[in-house]
């Protein structure tokens, strides 16, 4: 197995993928010549062509629509909106289209496509290239919602996402891109889209992350091992949409205590629908209210401030030691 | 540097062949053969009297709301009667005698009119396989052309595409975004404007400073052209050489058709709010019916009898279709189907939802039983 950033696990999957189906074609802005502004199509219009690597022109639209019926058509494209904050110009592609074409149509056709976009803070990045909007696909019936944690599992989420019948919003955490390398393995892999794992046992209190945010929960998690002996249970989501509330829902009503971190707003956001299915299935072993650690109801300030906004290791750390001092 | 002048193509064609009164101009008039010319007339007919059963209907509260095609059977049959059947179709929401020429039938229309998912069934083969289901939201599906025409290019097929809009969409993003990409790659398109003068309320002029639509497509770099959208003589030769264009790998065309609504935007309208009895009495001047029968009379490839008869037998098959339509409504509708085709698979949650659902419905039906 070799050691990869997530940039070079999310590429492998484009190639072998492509390899194996010519039905899956690349498109996007600049994911030709140009390997992508993040690199993740590098090499692919080398290997496969510009038939299957396809520069479109600039138009977030033009690409999702485009993709739409691409998809009827019967091929399996996997296009990339350069930042998730230019999604919304084909937001009504999605939410009209993508979404709903199987539906429309009674089967007759479907939309089997996925949406790659690099998504959240951490970068240094300008204005309208931070955000986690990721509550408006989990809310938009006919998606699905994935969100890797790293290297290895955005790999094997990626294949499945490809070979999905349905349209899948993958969006990549640009934080972690290039953030550490871990074994991704060379011959396929690939994981069930609508199951979470969990990443670390513990009997005291569960956390429930996703996407970006889970590393620093697990790093919160050991700092709270080390210094208080709480031992922490956290959850890595994977998917969004549809939601596995099972693991979580049962690791709560072992320790009794459920924090939810994102670096979306908090308000009506991932973990207002992760607290509600606790109060649904865990009501009565909750010995404490639910704590949302999540970005602010605001917009993600530029980057000087970013960090103040972005939940970190020690403000995980600090907020659920004061909750589980409490109990 | 000094200023200068660019060359770049300026003109734009207008096509008309068969005028207000029938008459045709012999060196325009394309070759079309007898049976053709008849099975367009006979669905220019279908199309007009379905259209008004359905207003009666809608009027009776026998269905519910939708956007009536009368005033545009030339522009819509023009363009399909030029294409094969394995060719697709990306229509709008006005689109109902081009769906009835490529085989859709009048009680799957009259189904979703009366709002059951069922009505984008295709019936046993008898729905076209390459034909995009109605779509509401205005120029969206253009974009869905290009892709589909895309796949076709890529797979090295000989399909074209045809997809239909009006003067309101070419205001849209999607237009243009559509346009331009079709242009950039020489996509197998046809671009058909159906400009029927009114967007709702708002007038063609209101619309855009543009002299004509078909000269947007001069920007994208492909040919556009407007032809009489109410001679079906005239769109047919334009889709006729827009489709060959296609399929010879030259690309896509705008096909603007200058036609009328002459009845409301959907039957939630009122137009007396916004338009004239003179202008919409000029228009039934130009109806695109009657002007194609006079012409079919002038080559005697008709007769008034045969008129009377062919009328007769329309007004037949509607009321048999309704009678379908209305026996199949009776036997569908179970709730719990509206979870159905959302996703491959329900999810988990779907499903407790579906199930929940179930068993609350047969919670209120005791209640109701025992109140």
């Amino acid at each position: 197995m070799a050691k990869m950033t997530m940039v070079q696990a999310l590429n492998l999957a484009l190639r072998q993928e492509m390899e194996r189906d010519d039905r899956v074609i690349v498109l996007g802005e600049d994911v030709g010549v140009d390997g992508g502004v993040f690199r993740i199509t590098d090499g692919l219009h080398e290997a496969f062509g510009r038939q299957r690597v396809l520069d479109t022109p600039l138009a977030e639209a033009g690409i999702v629509g485009m993709s739409v019926g691409m998809a009827a058509y019967g091929l399996r494209p996997v296009c990339e909106i350069q930042f998730s904050g230019f999604i919304y110009q084909a937001f009504h592609q999605i939410e009209n289209h993508a979404a709903r074409l199987r539906w429309r149509s009674r089967g007759r056709f479907t939309v089997p496509m996925v949406l790659r976009a690099p998504y959240g803070g951490g970068v240094r990045a300008l204005e309208h290239h931070s955000e986690s909007r990721e509550a408006y696909w989990a809310h938009t019936p006919g998606l699905k919602m994935v969100m890797p944690s790293g290297p290895r599992n955005a790999r094997a989420l990626l294949v499945s996402a490809i070979r999905d019948p349905d349209p899948v919003i993958f969006y990549e955490a640009k934080a972690l891109y290039r953030a550490y390398r871990e074994e991704v393995p060379e011959d396929e892999e690939t994981l069930p889209i609508g199951e979470s794992q969990i990443v670390r046992e513990g009997d005291d209190v569960t956390m429930i992350s996703y996407g970006a945010m889970v590393r620093p929960t697990l790093e919160a998690a050991e700092d709270l091992s080390q210094s208080d002996g709480i031992e922490a249970e956290v959850v890595d989501l994977l998917t969004l949409s549809p939601l596995d509330d099972e693991k979580f829902s049962r690791s709560v009503k072992k320790t009794g205590h459920a924090v939810i971190v994102h670096e979306a707003p908090g308000s009506f956001g991932p973990g207002a629908e992760i607290l509600s299915r606790l109060a649904e299935k865990s009501f009565f072993y909750l010995e404490e209210p639910v704590l949302r650690i999540t970005g602010f109801d605001i917009v993600i300030p530029l980057f000087a401030r970013e960090k103040a906004y972005i939940p970190d290791a020690r403000r995980i750390a600090h907020q659920t030691r004061k909750m589980m001092k409490r109990g | 540097m000094p200023r200068k002048t660019l060359e770049i193509p300026l003109s734009v064609e207008h096509l008309s062949i068969l005028d207000e009164k029938g008459k045709v101009d012999k060196n325009l008039e394309p070759k079309i053969p007898k049976d053709r010319l008849l099975r367009l007339h006979r669905m220019m007919k279908q199309g007009r009297a379905f259209d008004q059963r359905m207003l009666s209907l809608q009027r009776q509260g026998r269905i519910g709301t939708f956007p009536p095609v009368s005033g545009q059977e030339a522009s819509q049959l023009g363009i399909v009667a030029a294409m094969d059947p394995e060719d697709w179709m990306v229509p709008a929401f006005r689109e109902m005698t081009a769906e009835l020429w490529r085989g859709r039938s009048m009680e799957s229309i009259l189904i979703s009119a009366n709002g059951f998912n069922e009505g984008a069934d295709a019936e046993d083969g008898e729905g076209p396989a390459t034909d995009f289901p109605v779509s509401v939201p205005v120029g969206s599906q253009m974009l869905h052309a290009v892709g589909i025409a895309w796949g076709i290019q890529y797979r090295k097929s000989d399909r074209v595409v045809a997809t239909f809009f009006g003067d309101g969409a070419t205001s849209e993003g999607d237009f243009h975004e559509a346009m331009n990409f079709a242009g950039v790659w020489r996509l197998p398109v046809l671009f058909v404007c159906q400009n029927n003068q009114w967007a709702i309320s708002i007038p063609r002029k209101d619309q855009t400073r543009s002299e004509t639509l078909a000269q947007k497509a001069i920007a994208y770099g492909f040919p556009g052209i407007q032809v009489d959208g109410n001679d079906v003589l005239a769109v047919y030769a334009a889709a006729v050489e827009a489709v060959d264009r296609a399929r010879k790998g030259e690309g896509p065309t705008l096909i603007e058709c200058v036609t009328y609504r002459m009845s409301v935007h959907t039957t939630a309208d009122d137009p007396k709010r916004y338009r004239t009895d003179e202008e919409v009495d000029a228009w039934k001047k130009k109806d695109p019916v009657e002007r194609f029968e006079k012409y079919l009379l002038s080559k005697k490839h008709l007769t008034k009898k045969k008129i009377a008869s062919l009328e007769e037998d329309i007004e037949g098959e509607i009321k048999e279709a309704v009678k379908r339509a209305e026996e199949k409504m009776g036997t569908i509708g179970d709730p719990l189907e509206m979870f159905d085709h959302l996703y491959a698979e329900l999810s988990p949650r779907l499903k407790q939802q579906r199930d929940a659902l179930e068993r609350e419905l047969s919670e209120l039906q005791e209640d109701s039983n025992h109140g």
